[in-house]
């Protein structure tokens, strides 16, 4: 590792991501550093998974499985793309994503928010608790199964089966969702929809860059919540 | 002259495939559209711990002697990759169970018992509560598909966890806790609304298979620093093979659950279907676990209608380190007892057949979010009770361990056991009582 004066670099060539993220969690009592360079990254696991501090990690490369899981507080930079789980069962903090990410980006997390520059593959979103998560691309399909809480936003497209058993996450999609799963209905875009979406975007700090009147609504219609035998074929 | 012959009358003759169960199983099917679902584990007759028998010593053995000679229960959970692997004075823990499933007051008697022995306990699908970590010395945090309540704070409180791929009563299912369970409290700490259905997954959202799981192991050990034993709980039904995955995907312990094993809530055709019998999966789990040259360096954790110290000593016979128990934990905290048999009758059941902890209306308090209900589970007495259970199992397995001649119940050996039944000597690979016979050995 090298200290320099504001920045604390560590190329994982040399150094492996357990003494990173040893180092990175030690700062949860307060560290000095507050802004991270991580190089090399060469598709490690868990990179910067597991933080609960008030620092920004920049991670110059792409990543493999779960990094940034669990995220608290910390801001972590992918300027690269992001294999499978990225910020999984995140509570707070922020996580972007420069290039593309894998599949089940933002998993369960029940908090934060996820900015994805390029696409996001299959069950995007996946159960997640209330997260809000902002993909500039497209996701794949099966996005949002059984989400519960928080807002997952596509600016392009969406796969087949968006939202299949959903709950009350809210769903906004700008260009063509393939088809809606279970239980997944399109719902009236009002104003209090166009502000809670550009507050949204707003806190992701992309706000700028779209048209919130683009967006059509997607969520709930709530007939699943209680088992039916009449809605058996429904699932 | 007339005479009267009278023809002798056949009796009235039930069917054993159409049994009165069976047929009463079809009305109720016919007149509501939709499949039983129920709590608890597998009722029918399976091989088990009772188609077994000890040796005992004899002269070519060495008994110990009763009250005075030592027979240690402890094990160590965790020491092949953990910095802080946990040590149990018993070999004998309890199994996860719920917030949400159990009332607070179960779960905090089952905290408070457990602590009493110096064992764990475990949670479940729905997070941990302060209740519970306060009252367990020793906790247990189940990583589960649904992630309800997953939180890393409580990851890093955990003394161990858990990542539950499934469980006896139904490998392969996922779970439903019905709406009235569904209290506020429950409802907020699974972020989903009070009062609708919650559907547990299945399968974990972020992973699949075994490639997978090696490094959402990586994962979970990276965030809590190496420092907790992780465990991986599978149902039982392809043992060798899960067992096997398990060691290659870097658990320190496996936690082997047999289709007698309860559950919270689940179709009566899975229980009852679905899955093996415990006495079926330990020796193919020991046995990959031996061929891995990983037996006793990675424990294994082995449940399912786990009764008697006779059942810990069995099950520890055939290899494995420690025994789980979760119905029966939850009988000793009150559930089922006769005394409150005017109130099953109301509910049209019985002490003893009471299985509908789904409803959420035990009247002893244990499965239950009803707060009048809940309240009437002492959990302080109620804990005495598990904790003297508890000790009691502990006693019965050091008396059949000394009587084999045993300083260790894990000492234990499959040498010391004998089979009543075919099935039980094939399964267990354990001869025939009376005869050096083990079905499907050494080509016989």
């Amino acid at each position: 590792m090298t200290n320099q004066i504001s920045t604390q670099i560590v190329d994982l060539r040399s150094n492996p991501v357990r003494e990173l993220n040893q180092a990175l969690h030690s700062l949860s009592g307060g560290g000095s550093s507050k802004h991270w360079r991580v190089l090399h990254p060469l598709g490690a696991h868990a990179v910067a998974a597991g933080l609960d501090a008030d620092v920004t990690v920049e991670i110059d490369g792409d990543v493999g499985y779960y990094c940034a899981g669990m995220n608290q507080r910390a801001i972590v930079i992918v300027n690269g793309s992001a294999g499978p789980g990225v910020g999984e069962n995140m509570m707070s903090g922020r996580i972007y994503v420069r290039g593309d990410a894998s599949s089940a980006a933002g998993a369960t997390a029940r908090g934060g928010t996820l900015v994805i520059d390029g696409n996001a593959s299959a069950r995007c979103g996946i159960s997640m608790k209330g997260i809000d998560i902002v993909v500039k691309g497209s996701i794949g399909p099966m996005s949002a199964f059984m989400a519960q809480e928080g807002t997952l936003t596509v600016f392009g497209d969406a796969g087949e089966a968006l939202g299949d058993s959903i709950y009350e996450a809210k769903l906004f999609v700008r260009g063509k969702v393939k088809s809606l799963g279970a239980d997944c209905i399109e719902k009236p875009m009002e104003d209090q929809h166009f502000r809670e979406l550009f507050e949204k975007l707003k806190e992701a700090g992309v706000a700028h860059e779209i048209d919130v009147t683009d967006f059509r609504r997607y969520g709930s219609a709530r007939n699943l919540y209680h088992f039916h035998v009449d809605n058996a074929g429904a699932y | 002259m007339n005479e009267t012959i009278r023809i002798p009358q056949t009796r009235p003759r039930f069917s054993a495939t159409f049994d009165e169960y069976t047929l009463s199983e079809i009305r109720r099917a016919a007149a509501t559209g939709i499949y039983d679902i129920r709590g608890a584990g597998t009722k029918r007759k399976l091989p088990h711990f009772d188609d077994l028998l000890f040796l005992g010593a004899s002269i070519s053995r060495y008994p110990l002697e009763g009250y005075r000679e030592k027979c240690g229960t402890n094990v160590v959970l965790g020491a092949r990759f953990a910095k802080k692997p946990i040590e149990l004075k018993i070999p004998i823990t309890i199994a996860g169970m719920s917030f949400g499933a159990l009332s607070a007051q179960a779960k905090e008697a089952l905290g408070r018992g457990a602590s009493i022995v110096g064992t764990s306990t475990t949670t479940g699908d729905g997070g941990m509560t302060p209740e519970e970590r306060g009252h367990s010395s020793i906790l247990v945090y189940q990583y589960l598909p649904s992630r309800y309540g997953m939180n890393p704070d409580d990851l890093r409180k955990a003394d161990a966890i858990e990542v539950v791929i499934g469980q006896g009563a139904k490998p392969g299912g996922g779970g439903m806790l019905l709406g009235q369970k569904i209290s506020s409290r429950v409802a907020k700490m699974r972020n989903l609304p009070q009062g609708i259905d919650q559907r547990s997954a299945c399968r974990h959202p972020d992973w699949t298979g075994p490639d997978d799981l090696e490094i959402k192991i990586q994962e979970l050990r990276e965030i809590t620093d190496w420092q907790k034993p992780i465990y991986v709980k599978v149902g039982a039904s392809r043992p060798y093979y899960d067992t096997a995955l398990a060691v290659k995907s870097g658990a320190d312990v496996v936690v082997l659950d047999g289709m007698q094993g309860g559950t919270a809530a689940t179709q009566e055709v899975f229980i009852e279907h679905v899955g093996i019998p415990i006495l079926a999966a330990i020796r193919p789990a020991v046995q990959a676990l031996q061929d891995l040259g990983m037996h006793r360096k990675v424990q294994l954790i082995v449940s399912g209608g786990i009764r008697t110290g006779a059942d810990v000593a069995k099950a520890l016979a055939l290899g494995a380190d420690a025994v789980s128990i979760g119905t029966a934990a939850l009988v000793a905290l009150g559930d089922n007892d006769p005394s409150l048999e005017a109130e099953y009758q109301k509910l049209g059941t019985t002490a003893g057949a009471y299985d509908d902890w789904h409803e959420g209306r035990d009247p002893a308090g244990i499965t239950t979010q009803d707060p009048e209900l809940a309240q009437r589970l002492d959990p302080i007495m109620a804990g005495r009770r598990l904790a003297n259970y508890l000790s009691v199992l502990t006693l019965e397995a050091q008396t059949i361990a000394r009587a084999a001649g045993k300083s260790h119940v894990h000492n234990l050996e499959p040498e010391d056991l004998v089979a009543l039944t075919v099935e039980a000597a094939a399964m267990a690979r354990v001869p025939l009582a009376g005869t050096s016979w083990i079905p499907g050995q050494n080509g016989s």
